[in-house]
């Protein structure tokens, strides 16, 4: 029995990883079809000289940072305010924004800016992407925070009250320095929600806010391509050493 | 603190009304009035959208998506329980074994997909190698068709699985395991008899967390699925995109969330009811 | 004659371990234990706790191989074999009763894994099982619906019916509370004598050991100190180690004297009792007895315990301790 299960849990991580780890081998692959011709990085030197790619870049970092800054803001703040009162209302439409389906919350979104364009005479854009980015990360950063704040002793905020500290100066010294590690996981968890995102993102994404994920969308549409191969491994990587450092963060806070 | 608990509260209330209910509001609206000429929606309101949905041609697209994503489900059970109780029940790494299943739930979903379409291709990995072999004259048709969308469903959502059975296998009191096989208990038979049942909670937890995203899969379809529209996911986006039939597509939109609440409400009963 | 007695002797020995080892990479926990059990004995482990008596246990249900050293259980040697196929059942210390299983479904649950034991033969078994633990009525009820004292029949009960060559009991009573403690030992006792299956109980608690047991051994650091009954380990120990973990002594001049042999008076007796003087240092009521503690000249202390009436000393009085000669304890070490 231990064997069985030994056996079949490496079997299962090499389904997990097997699929990368030839992605990652191929990017450093000479030829453009998928039979190994020899070594080369040239992949990744064309990858640092398109502009379209670099343009996604950094849009999608952009708007990941800016929607990951804002929701981690008001995230906090709900989580913390529904942890003091429960309001279930809030609560189950928090969890329903998080069991809507992607492409539902996609069309909705567009179909609300469209809508409310009529009377503002705006256009699709960076701006709708991001409040799209905001609207579908809330509901990650309250969960995650009000997990954390169940951990937390109320007695503390209860001696700073007692030592005369009001309510704002305890939320402020008290109970953000303790919250900090489950904000940092909060906004890092946001933040590669973001950074990932594509099905919402290409629905609300006007002209100029193309992001890294619909560029690597549509190369992917067209077939096999060394340079997404090559991007890919870039974004894995990048991402896990992300990771790697917040999570970091995370555990010193 | 009533005064400080309103002002945090209000900005999250905002973005939750205008920029989640609103928008459904929205879609409720469309999905109730008529198709115009060049796309958008005009009066009358009507309840024809509906009716529609529910016809035989796409009908069987939402039937196929329950479907897909049932077995899509099943088969992250199945593998994903092993998997869960020899991570549960490892002496040592248990937390690096576990991380290294969500591993890959942090990387981009897009690019895991891409992934396998890079195996999988006609001119992929898998094909090029069995040709190159000779093993094949003509490349296998191994993309786009249903089992390469289940595959991609079933390799995006596995550690969706893995977690919650991992935390309930994880809590399983190892003594019972003794008992069992003090009592005569084949090691399958105290999987079957004794983990299994108690492991049901994080079974529909996990079963939850699956079933749901994959209900509503537009993406794996779409790359994975070929030309056809494979799932009501794909369904809704073609209504909003080329064919534009708003009225029809937000219908079928309030359908795939009334679906995924009625599945979720009965699988979290169902959870409460075990513990 | 003299060849069948060793036969049935032999025979007789349901459990017995040979120079049993058990070493884990930093730590020895069993360094080479033997002893048997007989057909229908009541035979008990003591020690402090990390003794490696619960290891003895895992190592005889089949949890745990041996390092070295030889298990035969009805004369065959059990090595390698998985506890599944080993004819000997566990009483868990937390009882690890099935919690998604009725209590008739728990019991019943060794029961199936039987081949060809019919579907009436179970349901029979398993309402005569608990029909011999008082718990008749109590079928349909979930472990968490049944109190402490009833869970540790059902984990009775559940191994019992399985009929086991031996059964194994790790620390059964110690999650009772004390009066349900004591209650349950006197069931525990005539339960066996009912069923004559061999006990192996395993405790840290002399007093339990001395009140149930027909053969005790006592265990230290992986180690068996001593075996033998009751009477004689508490009366006749071979080692201080035992001599103390049995009960309290007082050491005085290199022997051992229990404080119930002491006798205390004003006057020094002169009927050749061995004798030693002492100032009363305090002497605690404890309702049937009364612990009277003197300090000796040469600075140690030593308890007497004195019958209800028998303490009539006032604290720092000089008095003569003394006690026969024949209950003075003689050991090696």
């Amino acid at each position: 029995m231990k064997r069985f299960l030994a056996l079949y849990a490496g079997a299962a991580y090499l389904f997990l990883y097997a699929p990368l780890f030839v992605l990652g081998v191929f990017s450093f692959n000479a030829s453009k079809i998928a039979a190994w011709r020899g070594f080369t990085c040239n992949w990744y030197a064309k990858v640092f000289h398109d502009p379209a790619l670099l343009d996604g870049t950094m849009n999608s970092l952009t708007i990941a940072l800016v929607a990951t800054i804002v929701s981690t803001i008001i995230g906090t703040l709900a989580g913390y305010a529904l942890w003091k009162k429960r309001l279930p209302w809030l609560t189950n439409s928090l969890y329903l924004s998080l069991l809507t389906p992607e492409i539902v919350t996609g069309i909705s979104l567009l179909a609300f800016f469209e809508w409310a364009f009529h009377f503002l005479h705006v256009q699709l854009g960076m701006h709708t992407v991001i409040l799209a980015h905001i609207s579908f990360s809330l509901a990650y950063v309250v969960i995650v925070i009000l997990a954390r704040l169940r951990t937390l002793d109320p007695a503390l905020e209860e001696a700073a009250l007692d030592l005369g500290a009001n309510e704002w100066e305890v939320f402020r010294r008290i109970t953000v320095p303790l919250l900090l590690p489950g904000i940092i996981a909060a906004a890092l968890l946001c933040f590669t929600v973001s950074f990932d995102d594509y099905v919402i993102t290409s629905l609300v994404a006007g002209v100029n806010s193309e992001t890294l994920p619909m560029i690597i969308y549509a190369m992917a549409r067209k077939g096999v391509s060394p340079e997404v191969n090559a991007l890919s491994v870039m974004i894995t990587m990048g991402l896990g050493v992300f990771i790697l450092v917040a999570g970091r963060l995370e555990q010193r806070a | 603190m009533k005064h400080l608990r309103a002002a945090f509260l209000a900005p999250g209330v905002a973005v939750m009304a205008i920029l989640f209910f609103a928008p459904l509001l929205i879609v409720l609206a469309y999905s109730l009035l008529t198709r115009g000429a060049y796309g958008g929606v005009v009066p009358p309101w009507t309840g024809e959208s509906y009716a529609r949905v529910f016809d035989p041609l796409y009908g069987e697209i939402l039937y196929r998506s329950v479907w897909i994503a049932g077995v899509s489900t099943a088969l992250c059970l199945a593998l994903g329980f092993p998997l869960a109780l020899y991570i549960a029940r490892a002496a040592r790494h248990k937390g690096l074994l576990l991380n290294l299943v969500m591993l890959p739930f942090w990387t981009s979903f897009l690019i895991r997909t891409y992934a396998w379409m890079f195996l999988l291709r006609d001119t992929g990995l898998i094909n090029s190698m069995l040709l190159s072999l000779h093993v094949i004259r003509e490349p296998l048709p191994l993309l786009f068709n249903t089992g390469a969308v289940i595959l991609g469903l079933v390799y995006g959502y596995l550690p969706f699985m893995v977690l919650p059975l991992y935390a309930t296998l994880e809590k399983l009191d190892p003594y019972l395991l003794d008992a069992a096989a003090d009592l005569g208990a084949a090691p399958f038979v105290t999987v079957w008899r004794v983990v299994v049942p108690l492991a049901k909670p994080g079974m529909v937890a996990g079963c939850l967390l699956v079933f749901i995203p994959c209900l509503g899969a537009y993406l794996t379809p779409d790359l994975m699925g070929g030309g056809k529209t494979v799932m009501a996911g794909n369904l809704v986006q073609n209504q909003f995109t080329t064919a534009r039939d708003w009225p029809f597509g937000a219908a079928v939109s309030l359908v795939l969330m009334v679906l995924v609440l009625v599945v979720t409400r009965a699988l979290m009963r169902r959870t409460e009811e075990l513990l | 004659m003299f060849l069948r007695y060793i036969v049935v002797y032999e025979v007789d020995k349901v459990l017995e371990l040979r120079a049993l080892t058990k070493h884990y990479p930093n730590h020895h926990a069993l360094k080479g234990i033997s002893f048997s059990l007989t057909q229908g004995e009541f035979f008990s482990l003591v020690g402090p706790s990390g003794c490696g008596k619960t290891t003895t246990l895992r190592l005889i249900g089949g949890f745990e191989e041996p390092t070295s050293g030889e298990i035969t259980l009805a004369g065959r040697p059990v090595a390698g074999l998985p506890p599944y196929r080993r004819e000997v059942s566990t009483v868990f210390q937390n009882y690890a009763l099935f919690p998604h299983l009725t209590v008739a479904q728990n019991v019943a649950f060794g029961l199936e894994r039987r081949n060809g034991v019919t579907r009436s033969t179970i349901r029979n078994r398993v309402e005569q099982a608990l029909a011999l633990v008082q718990l008749s009525g109590k079928e349909a009820r979930k472990p968490n619906q049944i109190s402490g004292g009833e869970r540790q029949r059902v984990a009775l009960a559940r191994s019992l019916v399985v009929e086991p060559k031996v059964l194994l009991l790790d620390e059964p009573l110690s999650a009772l509370d004390p009066k349900l403690r004591k209650q349950m030992r006197q069931e525990l006792k005539s339960l066996q004598r009912r069923v004559g299956i061999a006990f192996l109980f395993i405790t840290h608690d002399q007093e339990e050991a001395l009140s149930l047991s027909d053969r005790i051994a006592v265990m230290n650091q992986g180690s068996i100190e001593q075996i033998g009954k009751p009477r004689e380990l508490y009366q006749e120990p071979t080692s201080r180690f035992v001599a103390e973990f049995l009960g309290e002594v007082n050491w005085v001049n290199g022997a051992g004297i229990r404080p119930e042999a002491i006798r205390v008076s004003k006057e020094n007796p002169a009927n050749g009792a061995r004798s030693v003087a002492g100032v009363v240092e305090s002497s605690t009521f404890l309702g049937n007895v009364t612990h009277l503690a003197a300090r000796l000249p040469n600075g140690a202390n030593c308890t007497a315990q004195l019958p209800l009436n028998g303490c009539t000393f006032e604290l720092g009085e000089p008095v003569h301790l003394w006690w026969d000669a024949s209950d003075e304890l003689r050991v090696s070490a």
